[in-house]
């Protein structure tokens, strides 16, 4: 399977997060743009994740499931904006 | 953990939940060779917005468990919804959903999920749908909450299938096909008999004559395989769509 | 754990000697990636081995095909549980890429074109346990699979075996590439079932 994108993040973060984080806005710390979630590139590897800025391609988060706990990397995201 | 009701507030926010829901499988309909719609009664269930999805989550006696996301096909209120699931070659999740799954199964189900990808029948512009394959499913959504709330908006809908029988509601769309839903039929492996056209993938040129124009401002929706979406969501701006107005949702593939 | 769903097995999870614990045997070959799909001209393609000095060891790719190759028939185990049995490659040995290397660091940190990165020990390299390989199944090794070249240490879960591989530089400690900084284990030994940290 090739890459989705960001509206299958959904079900993932609603264990983390009690926002919708699809119609959240990131900002990439690489190249500064500004999508929505939902547009962001999203590899999946088995249960972990890996999501990408829809413009310039570098990493915004990762998550990896193991069988204890969830592991959310941010680093590529500057600020997360979020609808209320 | 905190589960979010209703909003409460002036934006009618889609509901976010965390929790698993347990259904119960109320009946199966076969749709194409590889596919079938299944309706699910879900107790508290309170219903979604059209686009969205849920995840399903599959366990075995030994305790191992496997999670899938399928977008709802129904946008009603009420507790029953409806699901529309695509057999994947060497899949692990949709053959069960598929062949083996019956009436009166249970079914864990996480959502509704996703507020990016929706219609909300307030909306007023044109919209455009753009469906492949199994990608038709939230686009059903979209198409029945149209038809339910008596919304006048222009919905326009191109649905791309390798054969005619791997359509999924065939019946109900051909019944929907009128002035206030409009489709287009693009067939890519073999064309009905009488077909005007021949068999073959969907280009600019099938976009530019059989879709809303971008002079219109549509709202556009694509779903589908991966490498669909993203073939139709670049033509579409090479039409002169702007990327703001084209959403998105790729189901992996090609 | 959720509610047993009626019929459900998964995947085949029956005991198998050569099974590693927690996988699955398939006969197909999962693409799984981190990342976009590189396009690489193997006229612009190298290889480089740099050491502790700074000191940078390059092989263009008809450098690399001049080299002796071996064909390579192996068991490979992903993290995401599937394994393949008998997959056949041809690649060089790492041995011989490290025949004219003096270097007294221990770790390596291999690098790929489009940024992924693994970390991977320096006696995990050699004795006959790695290459970088440019061929599957008598056929040059295909895009998604990582082609032209990546790293084959199939002795450690396949996510250390770096899809589209560039090079790798030596190390002084065991730095965590990029799954490991993310979760995963850092050494990946599938018969421990070393998946996360």
């Amino acid at each position: 399977m090739s890459h989705v994108d960001g509206n299958a993040l959904a079900g993932p973060f609603s264990e983390l997060f009690a926002i919708d984080i699809t119609d959240a806005v990131g900002r990439c710390v690489s190249c500064g743009d500004e999508s929505v979630l939902a547009r962001a590139m999203v590899y999946l590897s088995g249960t972990d994740l890996v999501v990408r800025c829809s413009n310039c391609d570098d990493v915004l988060m990762t998550v990896v499931h193991s069988p204890s706990d969830l592991r959310l990397t941010l680093s590529g995201l500057a600020a997360l904006r979020v609808p209320l | 953990m905190a589960i979010r009701g209703k909003s409460s507030g002036t934006r009618d926010a889609p509901i976010v939940s965390a929790v698993w829901k347990v259904g119960v499988v109320a009946s199966t309909r076969t749709e194409t060779p590889t596919g079938r719609s299944i309706q699910i009664d879900v107790p508290g269930w309170g219903g979604n917005l059209a686009g969205q999805h849920v995840d399903v989550r599959l366990t075995a006696p030994d305790g191992y468990q496997a999670v899938r996301s399928y977008s709802i096909a129904t946008a009603s209120p009420t507790d029953r919804l409806e699901l529309a699931v695509d057999r994947v070659p060497d899949g692990e999740v949709s053959p069960y959903l598929v062949d083996d799954l019956l009436p009166g199964d249970e079914l864990e189900l996480r959502g509704p999920l996703g507020g990016w990808f929706v219609w909300r029948p307030e909306q007023t512009e044109p919209v455009q749908l753009i469906g492949g394959g199994s990608g038709i499913v939230p686009l059903m959504a979209m198409i029945r909450a149209h038809a339910a709330s008596g919304s006048t908006a222009r919905f326009r809908l191109l649905y791309s299938v390798r054969t005619a029988e791997d359509a999924f509601f065939s019946e109900e769309l051909a019944a929907l096909a009128s002035a206030h839903l409009e489709i287009t039929w693009v067939y890519t492996r073999v064309a009905p008999a009488d077909w005007p056209t021949p068999a073959g993938r969907v280009d600019s040129r099938i976009l530019e004559s059989s879709t809303i124009p971008a002079s219109e401002s549509p709202a556009v929706f694509v779903c589908g395989p991966t490498g669909f979406v993203e073939a139709v969501a670049d033509a579409l701006v090479g039409l002169g769509h702007t990327a703001a107005s084209v959403k998105t949702e790729r189901f992996g593939g090609k | 754990m959720g509610i047993i769903s009626r019929g459900f097995s998964g995947r085949s999870r029956e005991h198998n000697p050569d099974l590693p614990p927690g996988q699955f045997l398939t006969t197909d070959f999962p693409v799984l990636s981190a990342g976009p799909t590189p396009r690489i001209d193997t006229a612009e393609w190298s290889f480089t081995i740099t050491d502790e000095s700074g000191l940078v060891h390059r092989w263009s790719w008809d450098e690399l095909l001049a080299l002796p190759a071996e064909d390579v028939a192996t068991d490979i185990h992903c993290v995401t549980r599937w394994s393949k049995f008998g997959t056949s490659w041809r690649g060089v040995s790492l041995d011989t890429l490290f025949a004219g290397i003096d270097t007294k660091y221990a770790y390596t940190m291999v690098y790929s074109y489009g940024g992924y990165t693994t970390n991977v020990p320096l006696a995990d390299l050699l004795g006959g346990k790695a290459w970088v390989a440019f061929e599957f199944d008598s056929k040059p090794l295909d895009p998604e699979h990582g082609g032209p070249a990546r790293l084959l240490v199939p002795h450690l879960y396949f996510w250390k075996s770096a899809k589209w591989v560039r090079g790798l530089e030596m190390r002084k400690s065991d730095d965590p590439g990029f799954w490991e900084q993310n979760g995963y284990n850092i050494y990946g030994d599938p018969w421990k079932e070393q998946r996360y940290s």
